[in-house]
């Protein structure tokens, strides 16, 4: 009885205590942030604010899609995060794919050359990216902001996609040419549907960091295509900072992502996780 | 025969949309980048554009906003990493353990990966407002506080205050890098540790820290180039200010590029910049990762 109830108070301690803690600290800024965004504007600043709403309202949300032009600006960042899923995938399911099966001259360094991209720093892209687009006339255009977005979609996707293709084995798509198929469509036929789930992971994976970017979206666009985190940190300078719109406004770009991300999380990490783990 | 060489030539079909596109998004704005590190290219001045050689990069030598930013760089690494990775795993052993909740706390925790950077910068703003944020709130209540502190206003605790939001934003990617590492290691060496009467330390020591030497050396090299590389929560939040007191090096070769539009200057910024990253990577790689594969 005594080593039960120790065993309790052990386990509250040392995990439950810690983790709730844990938890509290990672969660408690977007609850503070939605609170907020619930209380009346005029309540923010009066002294005697409280920690929860008095009255809860939807009059800071109502503002948002009344008065601004935010709908426009999901509207931009749905566009421009499904170009990038589209052109991030399309060109780096085929290359994963031959990185995974087969064994050619190059192909370490090649694959190297991907990792490497994917460490990049955006500061030095983004310079010369500019004046690239400006020649070009791509400045404040979703083609324009799409290519921007494919220099870390396309990396990031080959790598994602060779560890969903080496967890399918071999013989599988050596079967499939037994059959008859040639190679290519072995992987259409055979291969791909297997990994769909993997490919729709990273897909999503690519639209939240497409649909969270700030830096290129505000130095290759701005003006016509204003994506939603370009429209927050822009609702902060033009209403000398209106808390109640801003935070109403961060709560709802925030959420399909957040929504998005719980969906896929468990494939999402295995994907990531298979390479580091085994080194 | 002309089969056999269709088939070899298939993988470089198979790469050439991916390997095409990074030449043109990546590598040929890299080739860019430097080339206009040489020259003197200031976007209003058009006609002045000049070959000026390696006089950017002496400058830079010179320019002691650059060593600021670069000493400020190492320690908004040297800090934000270490706290990430200590908070990521304590997360990871207890998210490691059996217990009912055990799936909603993991999700939850992966609430600050999720977020955009916009509204991680807003947050934080908001929760350290110097009037009525939460923070001096909830300090000035139990007492820790008897006024009011400007937390991102004040050239003392600005960048630390950034630096806390920064934690909170990567460590989940620790716990769950951590977490996955830990369930790879045998039950069974721990078993017959618990049989040669090795203390739950010795375990950790002997058992668990090298099991996850490889999951540790790739995570914490990632973070410190996703740290060394992020400066959009720092531009949100106080966008380098006050003065020059939050200005990384990344960030100061943005705003030297964009507020003065001088790209000549600010592209050999973000060459250097780069470059002490790739360096440093290699350094740590030849030093940490000694033994490894």
């Amino acid at each position: 009885m005594r080593t039960v109830k120790t065993s309790f108070t052990r386990r509250l301690f040392l995990l439950h205590l810690p983790m709730a803690l844990i938890v509290l600290f990672a969660i408690s800024p977007y609850l503070w942030m939605l609170l907020t965004s619930l209380k009346p504007e005029a309540t923010l600043f009066s002294a005697n604010r409280s920690l929860l709403p008095e009255v809860i309202t939807l009059d800071n949300y109502i503002r948002l899609f009344a008065k601004t032009g935010f709908i426009k600006n999901l509207g931009h960042s749905f566009i421009v995060a499904s170009g990038a899923v589209a052109l991030g995938l399309s060109v780096s399911i085929t290359a994963a794919y031959a990185f995974s099966r087969y064994r050619f001259k190059g192909r370490r360094p090649l694959m190297l050359m991907f990792l490497l991209i994917n460490m990049f720093p955006v500061v030095l892209l983004i310079i010369p990216l500019f004046i690239i687009m400006k020649h070009l006339e791509l400045l404040d255009t979703h083609a324009g902001l799409i290519l921007g977005h494919s220099t870390f979609a396309i990396p990031f996707a080959t790598w994602m996609m060779i560890s969903y293709f080496n967890a399918v084995p071999r013989s599988l798509d050596e079967a499939a040419q037994v059959d008859g198929c040639r190679p290519f469509g072995a992987m259409l036929r055979v291969v791909l549907p297997v990994t769909l789930p993997g490919i729709i992971a990273t897909g999503i994976y690519i639209f939240i960091t497409s649909w969270n970017e700030y830096l290129y979206a505000s130095v290759l666009a701005g003006q016509d295509v204003r994506v939603l985190t370009v429209a927050v940190q822009t609702l902060i300078g033009e209403y000398e900072i209106a808390w109640g719109l801003l935070t109403g406004g961060g709560v709802v770009g925030a959420l399909p992502v957040t929504l998005l991300f719980m969906l896929i999380q468990k494939r999402l990490i295995a994907g990531m996780t298979q390479g580091a783990v085994k080194g | 025969m002309s089969h056999r060489s269709s088939l070899r030539r298939m993988p470089y079909w198979l790469l050439s949309p991916a390997v095409l596109a990074t030449l043109i998004v990546v590598f040929y704005p890299m080739l860019q980048a430097g080339i206009t590190s040489l020259y003197y290219n200031v976007l209003w001045k058009p006609k002045a554009v000049r070959f000026i050689g390696f006089d950017n990069y002496l400058s830079i030598a010179q320019d002691p906003v650059f060593w600021a930013s670069l000493g400020r760089t190492a320690l908004w690494i040297g800090i934000t990493v270490p706290l990430q990775l200590l908070l990521g795993f304590v997360t990871a052993l207890l998210l490691n353990q059996q217990f009912r909740w055990r799936t909603l706390a993991r999700s939850l925790i992966l609430i600050p990966w999720a977020l955009p950077s916009v509204v991680i910068g807003l947050m934080w703003s908001w929760i350290y407002h110097p009037q009525v944020g939460l923070l001096n709130d909830l300090l000035l209540r139990v007492g820790l506080l008897n006024t009011a502190i400007p937390w991102l206003a004040s050239p003392d605790t600005a960048l630390y205050s950034i630096i806390a939001a920064l934690v909170w934003q990567g460590f989940p990617f620790f716990a769950i890098m951590i977490l996955a590492g830990l369930q790879t290691i045998p039950a069974n060496l721990y078993e017959a540790a618990e049989i040669d009467g090795a203390t739950t330390w010795q375990q950790f020591v002997e058992i668990t820290l090298p099991g996850l030497k490889s999951v540790l050396v790739t995570a914490v090299m990632l973070r410190i180039i996703w740290v060394a590389n992020s400066m959009d929560v720092i531009y949100v939040m106080t966008g380098g200010g006050p003065g020059y007191a939050t200005h990384t090096l990344p960030l100061y070769a943005f705003k030297r590029t964009y507020s003065s539009m001088d790209f000549g200057y600010g592209s050999a910024l973000a060459v250097t910049f780069s470059a002490l990253l790739l360096g440093f990577i290699v350094l740590y790689l030849r030093r940490v990762g000694k033994g490894m594969e």
